[in-house]
């Protein structure tokens, strides 16, 4: 039998608020400490149970040795540790080691923590190596150019599928629409004002063809996800959302020189996730999407398939993607609208997934939610993770 | 000499893989590589991205290209690009088949368009040691 079995399942979530001026700072490690505390309590399991570790970085740690230092803070004997690398898909692809890790028995319990929080202000100054990317290839052969940060290039995929398949901004807009009005019914997220597709096209032009309101709004935050064995989940507090599909593909960081800027890599991960899980689209109760733009959504509809190439602006068009609607999509509002919080951002797609999947989403909450599909994205279209959850 | 920037940083910096590409560009030579197999590729690399080839020979491009998608940044995407805005970042099919990141200048910001036939220009008030490849679009100022 190849692939995962649906033998490991979330049982915990955590997740900070995304807030964009905090009023306080964190050193790493402490965050680390602080979201493990809530995430193990959401879950009902102890400390001493935890013998895996998904993570991000550690400011402190000057990125070596990671899951040392966190192994040593957190009080964790990991039997397996990973730094994930993966930009905005980090927290679906954190989820997706500890399955596997789980399932073929290097560890039991794996917690995944992600977080982006402002540190107090460094009495040595900004580490040298931050300031100094001498031989990266982007920094010589994009930045000359002002191919800089994220903008730009979800915004030149924008452009070049309009000019393959045609795309109204009013088509785009309607996704940042339908996701503030999960927004508003999620007191977490950080953008509550109704917002009509007019807004969007009044808000200032970005990158052309963005609009500010198809923007993320980058926040600090952070987000963690328990994970554990078949086994153990029978006996947790939560109901467990089992693990049934995972996929993952990377091919390109720059997007100059992604080969096929209109088949993305999301494809091949997504594909695999579902065939994995014996899953159909139509199966699925709620799609968690990554979305630092609107034309990530887009993208992501066509080729993780729920509508075929070319037919996303149609698709919703004439589908409400809201938690009243019939395709529920990012019910927290999408970070769109729920706030990006850095590298947490991604998981916030795990954890309102998991929120959905046992009934506590609040004035959103799904009637149904037992099958569900979430997709990370990274760097510029770069990396990507689908994951299908399914709770029984 | 031309200058089509009104910011000036960030200059690359070569490096040891890089320095033959950037030599050129002071003659105005637009350098891609082509592996043993036949291979084509951009940006400077050790290595041939389809095969892991070393043996790489260095070729130069025609200059001809045509627009495969852009945008218009009109807010800077750094703060070094403050002065500049708005401005076309580019990627460029090269008709050798390598695509390129440069940025689109002599050319009407709100009137740009895929496809546009594009041709190489350098601006050599940037730095004594090498100068920047940018493309404008042929017949006229777009």
């Amino acid at each position: 039998m190849r692939g995962l079995r649906g033998d490991a399942a979330i049982v915990g979530v955590a997740e900070f608020a995304p807030v964009r001026k905090p009023d306080r700072t964190w050193m790493g490690v402490e965050a680390y400490a602080e979201l493990a505390r809530q995430a193990l309590d959401d879950a009902g399991i102890p400390l001493g149970e935890v013998d895996g570790m998904m993570t991000g970085t550690v400011a402190e740690a000057g990125s070596l040795f990671t899951p040392g230092l966190l192994a040593e803070y957190l009080g964790i004997r990991s039997a397996f540790s990973e730094v994930v690398d993966l930009g905005g898909a980090a927290g679906a692809g954190a989820v997706l080691r500890a399955a596997m890790a789980i399932e073929t028995g290097l560890c039991e319990t794996a917690i995944c923590m992600l977080h982006t929080l402002p540190r107090p202000r460094n009495p040595l100054g900004q580490p040298g190596w931050m300031r100094n990317p001498w031989g990266s290839p982007q920094v010589e052969f994009d930045y000359t150019y002002g191919a800089i940060g994220q903008n730009y290039a979800y915004a030149t995929i924008a452009n070049r599928y309009a000019y393959e398949y045609g795309l109204k901004p009013e088509q785009l807009a309607k996704i940042a629409v339908d996701q503030r009005t999960n927004a508003v019914a999620n007191p977490k997220a950080v953008f509550r004002t109704p917002i009509d597709i007019d807004d969007v096209l009044n808000s200032p032009m970005i990158v052309d063809p963005l609009h500010m309101l198809e923007i993320v709004m980058p926040c600090f935050g952070g987000a963690a996800v328990v994970v554990t064995s078949r086994q153990r989940a029978k006996r947790a507090k939560n109901r467990p959302a089992y693990i049934v599909g995972g996929g993952e593909n990377t091919t390109h960081l720059s997007i100059t020189y992604e080969e096929d800027m209109m088949a993305s890599p999301i494809k091949a991960a997504a594909d695999r996730a579902f065939d994995m899980a014996g899953v159909k689209r139509s199966e699925i109760d709620m799609a968690s999407l990554y979305d630092c733009y609107t034309i990530t959504v887009l993208m992501t509809l066509e080729d993780a398939g729920f509508c075929g190439k070319g037919e996303g602006p149609k698709f919703v068009e004439e589908h409400d993607m809201t938690y009243k609607g019939d395709f529920p999509m990012n019910t927290h509002g999408g970070q769109l609208s729920f706030g990006q919080a850095g590298m947490a951002g991604g998981m916030s797609h795990v954890t309102e997934a998991y929120l959905q999947m046992t009934g506590r989403a609040g004035d959103r909450q799904l009637k149904k939610a037992d099958t569900v599909f979430v997709h990370g994205n990274g760097g510029l279209m770069s990396e990507q993770v689908s994951l299908v959850l399914r709770g029984e | 000499m031309p200058k089509y920037r009104k910011g000036t940083s960030p200059v690359p910096v070569p490096n040891p893989i890089s320095q033959p590409f950037w030599d050129a560009t002071k003659e105005h030579r637009l350098l891609i590589q082509r592996c043993a197999k036949g291979h084509t590729f951009y940006y400077p690399r050790s290595h041939c991205p389809e095969c892991l080839s070393k043996d790489l020979t260095w070729v130069e491009a025609s200059g001809k290209g045509t627009l495969y998608s852009f945008t218009v940044a009109r807010r800077a995407t750094s703060p070094d690009f403050e002065p500049d805005v708005p401005y076309v970042i580019a990627a460029v099919e090269l008709v050798e088949g390598p695509r390129m990141t440069s940025m689109l200048v002599e050319a009407n910001v709100n009137a740009v368009a895929i496809g546009t036939p594009v041709e190489l220009v350098w601006d050599d008030e940037v730095s004594e040691e090498l100068s920047i490849p940018y493309f404008r679009p042929v017949n006229g100022r777009g």
